[in-house]
């Protein structure tokens, strides 16, 4: 499958050219946020404090690594289960991040921000954490030490292939699956 | 009278869960060969390719296959001629876990308490189903499993008046309703029959059954082909994206039930199907 080259920051632009089923291959830097990351993100963000990091047409990605190995620069970094984010994902779109990756479908609400924003969300390969690995160049803790695996992690990476799940239009790769 | 030191237990269960971890059974490499070839889906013969690639590249350069390395179970038979000697064995087990979390680099995966939710760190307390068996050996079987697929797995208690097809519908529900989230294509483990706890045993250990061999009672034998066959028409394909590879592998185990029950349970399991067993 021919992927289509990206640079990050992804604008709403550049997120508005993409379209459901491409294969995209991201160079430059995307940041690891999950379950935990999300919850205390999202409360910080409540209190009104600002973000630990850039949300501003930023690519988050829904990952925990497996620690790396000596000499290795990232353990296995596969997604996770997108769903779990749906309660904080329209928070995050709103204040401009332009895409999320994990892996499986979204709530209606999450598709209807992702609309209204012109954001996308991205899919990479469940169970690819190997072969994910090969295509991340540097790690630099961000945010949330505390929280191990779970912390937000500054990515950069290479190439790294994922499949545009659901567009800004609000097309999906899970359509048949909704039926 | 057998004596065996639990020491050799801790040892084993380490070198089990890092095995696991990095490695799928050549079984299933080739089944995803033969599916990768028959796919309809160009995105899905995409899919099962690279995930042909990311096994061949974990077990190369020892990453873990997934970076969800699991809370573990451990089925351990005990023979009852066999007499453990040393500290506690479930105390071995959660050390086994330890090392093999730590040694192989492994996601520590695991909260203390499911409502304050701090990590323990070590991946460690496994979760131990012991059964005492005739003979002096032990055997354990060690599974790995990610949470994206055991959170899509399902139970239910039908009505014992209800028929093979309401069982099977209730496993084709909870496949299309698993749908992207667990990681096909899947390899799935049904249990009926038993009570509300023994369903779910059985679902589990199918999952940990070879996936390439039938129930020896040959209407289950029928329903692991047929089930398997009508779940590979669901369409979900690989990461849900569509096609014609949804299932692997789908085992059944059965049991006795009461006369007002008709139990079934579903546990799915992602491609990384991950099990080792070694018999000592």
């Amino acid at each position: 499958m021919e992927g289509i080259n990206i640079t990050t920051p992804l604008t709403t632009d550049q997120a508005h050219e993409l379209r459901a089923g491409q294969l995209l291959l991201i160079s430059g830097t995307i940041y690891t946020a999950r379950d935990a990351a999300h919850k205390r993100l999202v409360g910080m963000l409540d209190r009104g404090e600002s973000s630990p990091f850039p949300l501003k047409d930023q690519i988050i990605y829904y990952a925990g690594p497996t620690p790396p190995a000596p000499g290795a620069v990232v353990g296995s970094i596969g997604p996770t289960t997108g769903y779990r984010m749906d309660a904080f994902a329209p928070r995050l779109y709103e204040l401009g991040v332009t895409a999320s990756i994990g892996k499986g479908n979204r709530s209606p609400e999450v598709v209807e921000s992702i609309k209204k924003h012109g954001a996308v969300y991205l899919a990479a390969i469940g169970g690819l954490g190997a072969l994910l690995s090969k295509h991340v160049t540097a790690v630099e803790m961000v945010a949330f030490e505390d929280l191990g695996t779970e912390a937000v992690r500054k990515l950069t990476v290479e190439q790294f292939p994922v499949i545009v799940a659901i567009d800004s239009k609000g097309v999906s790769v899970y359509e048949k699956e909704q039926v | 009278m057998r004596t065996l030191s639990t020491e050799i237990i801790r040892d084993t269960i380490a070198d089990l869960a890092i095995k696991a971890c990095m490695e799928v059974d050549s079984s299933v490499t080739d089944a995803f060969k033969t599916a990768a070839q028959t796919e309809k889906s160009q995105l899905g013969s995409y899919v099962l390719e690279q995930l042909i690639e990311n096994y061949d590249i974990a077990k190369k350069d020892r990453i873990p296959i997934c970076q969800d390395t699991g809370m573990v179970t451990v089925f351990c038979s005990i023979g009852q001629d066999v007499h453990l000697t040393g500290d506690p064995i479930e105390d071995m087990i959660n050390e086994g876990i330890r090392i093999g979390y730590e040694k192989g680099y492994l996601r520590k995966s695991i909260v203390r308490d499911p409502i304050d939710r701090v990590n323990t760190g070590d991946n460690t307390p496994a979760v131990v189903h012991y059964r005492i068996v005739p003979g002096d050996k032990v055997t354990i079987t060690v599974v790995p499993k990610g949470a994206g697929c055991e959170n899509m797995s399902k139970l239910t208690i039908l009505k014992p008046t209800q028929e093979l097809s309401d069982v099977k519908a209730f496993v084709k529900k909870s496949v299309i309703e698993a749908g992207a989230n667990a990681c096909p294509p899947f390899f799935i483990g049904v249990g009926i029959g038993g009570n509300f706890e023994k369903v779910a045993l059985m679902a589990k250990e199918a999952v940990a059954l070879p996936f390439n061999e039938r129930s020896e009672i040959p209407y289950v034998a029928k329903l692991e082909d047929e089930l398997l066959a009508e779940i590979n028409e669901l369409e979900l394909g690989p990461q849900g994206f569509g096609g014609s590879t949804t299932a692997i592998g789908l085992r059944v185990l059965v049991y006795p039930t009461h006369i007002a029950s008709l139990p079934v349970a579903v546990n799915i399991s992602c491609h990384a199907v991950r099990h080792e067993k070694a018999i000592i």
